[in-house]
């Protein structure tokens, strides 16, 4: 039974206007059944801090993350979370988070691997709430469990593994890091080791992107004439392109992942999660350094 | 485990986290990043002596002082939206207040991993108090050779 969606004027541009509310739409809807906010942040503790009423926390690191393997929770374990945190199948999910929803937007892309259908972002994040003087609480949490079914990850639409993205040369590439992480530069004194990857650079013929440019002054998603020439004008994306984003956990990319596939209507976007720390160790792989995307290697 | 060479603030510090239940320990983080002392009047228009974390995802910045008497003095700098590394910043400040040159360049590199927060943070962002522990303690070895 998902809930209304908000039909708010800034939000009728986009290709899937019903992934975003705003704070007004939010602040109207709290206490709806059928309706659960989750908060998503970089910093584990923000949440302790102050959070929007009834919202509940997720965690990326400690929630969405196996343990162990590098690579998301299973079915069973998302099953487990989601319930626990009174989350069903049905359940409209309205996400939010620090760094302009940087955080919030892996958690909805993490949602999206299992298929959960009814999952948006509130534009703006935390930042924008806060400037709106909108309220928090420090309550603990607290969720009344219900059963969320197991649904297996489909990593096969939205995620790429390495192996795809070689095969994916060719096609349209999306680094979204800072320009300093993509031209390999190393700003760091040699006392400081650089952790994460052994090669710095950026995988031959990606478009330098950073993610935060999809994002305006007060951390909203830009309209979209600004994303389209961002995106389109920018780094050539044409509707019909299989592309692939990637960062360096793949965590800046799923914000891009949204903003190509939500707001700019693409299909088949994919976000690399092993992004820089898998492909800047891995051995033999192509990279180019520099500014310039550079061009694709001979097969 | 025993370490009978850890300074007793530390030794606390790390009974305190790993008598508490995992979830109680971000309350008990929370409340160090709370803690988290204000710069002294003569270091607040001096942003230049600090440096800055790079290891930590959030602006933080530190700066060391050693007395005449060789104490140590670490000083923090952390916004209030990033709490958990307030929350390290201060583990430290508290932790290493009143020791000697000698005993906080003893302190071992992994007391960050050994506190109990590790589950609770996760291994990734642990990373960024060891950072600011190595940091402090380059800081003072600098401090001394000069």
């Amino acid at each position: 039974m998902a809930v209304e969606v908000d039909s708010a004027a800034q939000f009728t541009e986009f290709a899937h206007p019903e992934r975003l509310v705003s704070g007004d739409w939010l602040e109207a809807h709290l206490g709806t059944p059928g309706l659960v906010v989750v908060e998503s942040d970089e910093d584990v503790l923000l949440y302790e801090t102050g959070h929007i009423e009834g919202a509940v926390k997720i965690d990326w690191h400690t929630d969405l993350n196996d343990p162990v393997v590098r690579d998301y929770i299973d079915g069973a374990g998302f099953a487990k979370l989601l319930g626990s945190k009174g989350i069903g199948r049905d359940t409209t999910v309205v996400i939010y988070g620090d760094k302009n929803n940087w955080w919030a937007a892996y958690a909805l892309w993490v949602f999206t691997l299992f298929g959960h259908e009814d999952v948006r972002l509130l534009d703006g994040g935390r930042a924008k709430w806060e400037a709106e003087g909108r309220a928090y609480t420090t309550a603990a949490e607290s969720a009344t469990p219900v059963d969320y079914p197991v649904v297996e990850r489909d990593d096969s639409k939205i995620r790429a593994y390495k192996d795809d993205v070689l095969a994916h040369l060719g096609n349209p590439l999306v680094d979204v890091r800072s320009p300093e992480e993509f031209s390999g530069e190393r700003t760091t004194a040699p006392a400081y080791p650089e952790e994460g990857a052994l090669r710095a650079g950026h995988i031959p013929s990606a478009q330098n992107v950073p993610w935060a440019k999809a994002v305006a002054e007060d951390g909203t998603f830009k309209p979209v004439p600004e994303l389209d020439a961002i995106y389109r004008d920018g780094a050539g994306l044409k509707d019909g392109d299989s592309i692939v984003a990637y960062c360096r956990i793949g965590e800046r990319s799923s914000h891009t992942w949204f903003v190509l596939t939500h707001l700019l209507g693409f299909e088949g976007v994919r976000n690399y999660d092993g992004s820089w720390t898998e492909w800047g160790s891995t051995v033999r792989v192509p990279i180019v350094k520099g500014s310039e995307p550079g061009a694709v290697p001979a097969k | 485990m025993t370490t009978p060479d850890l300074p007793e603030q530390l030794a606390e510090i790390r009974e305190d986290f790993l008598g508490l239940e995992v979830r109680e320990r971000l309350q008990l983080l929370l409340e160090f990043s709370n803690e988290l002392p204000e710069l002294p009047e003569r270091y607040r228009d001096h942003p230049d002596l600090f440096e800055r974390v790079e290891e930590c995802q959030s602006p933080v910045f530190i700066f060391t002082e050693v007395d005449d008497a060789r104490i140590v003095h670490l000083f923090a700098i952390a916004p209030k939206e990033a709490p958990t590394t307030r929350g390290f910043a201060s583990i430290l400040v508290q932790g290493l207040a009143g020791l000697t040159v000698e005993e906080v360049l003893a302190v071992p590199d992994d007391y960050p991993q050994t506190i109990g927060l590790t589950e609770a943070v996760s291994p990734l962002r642990i990373r960024g108090m060891t950072a600011l522990l190595g940091r402090a303690k380059r800081q003072v070895r600098e401090k001394i050779a000069a």
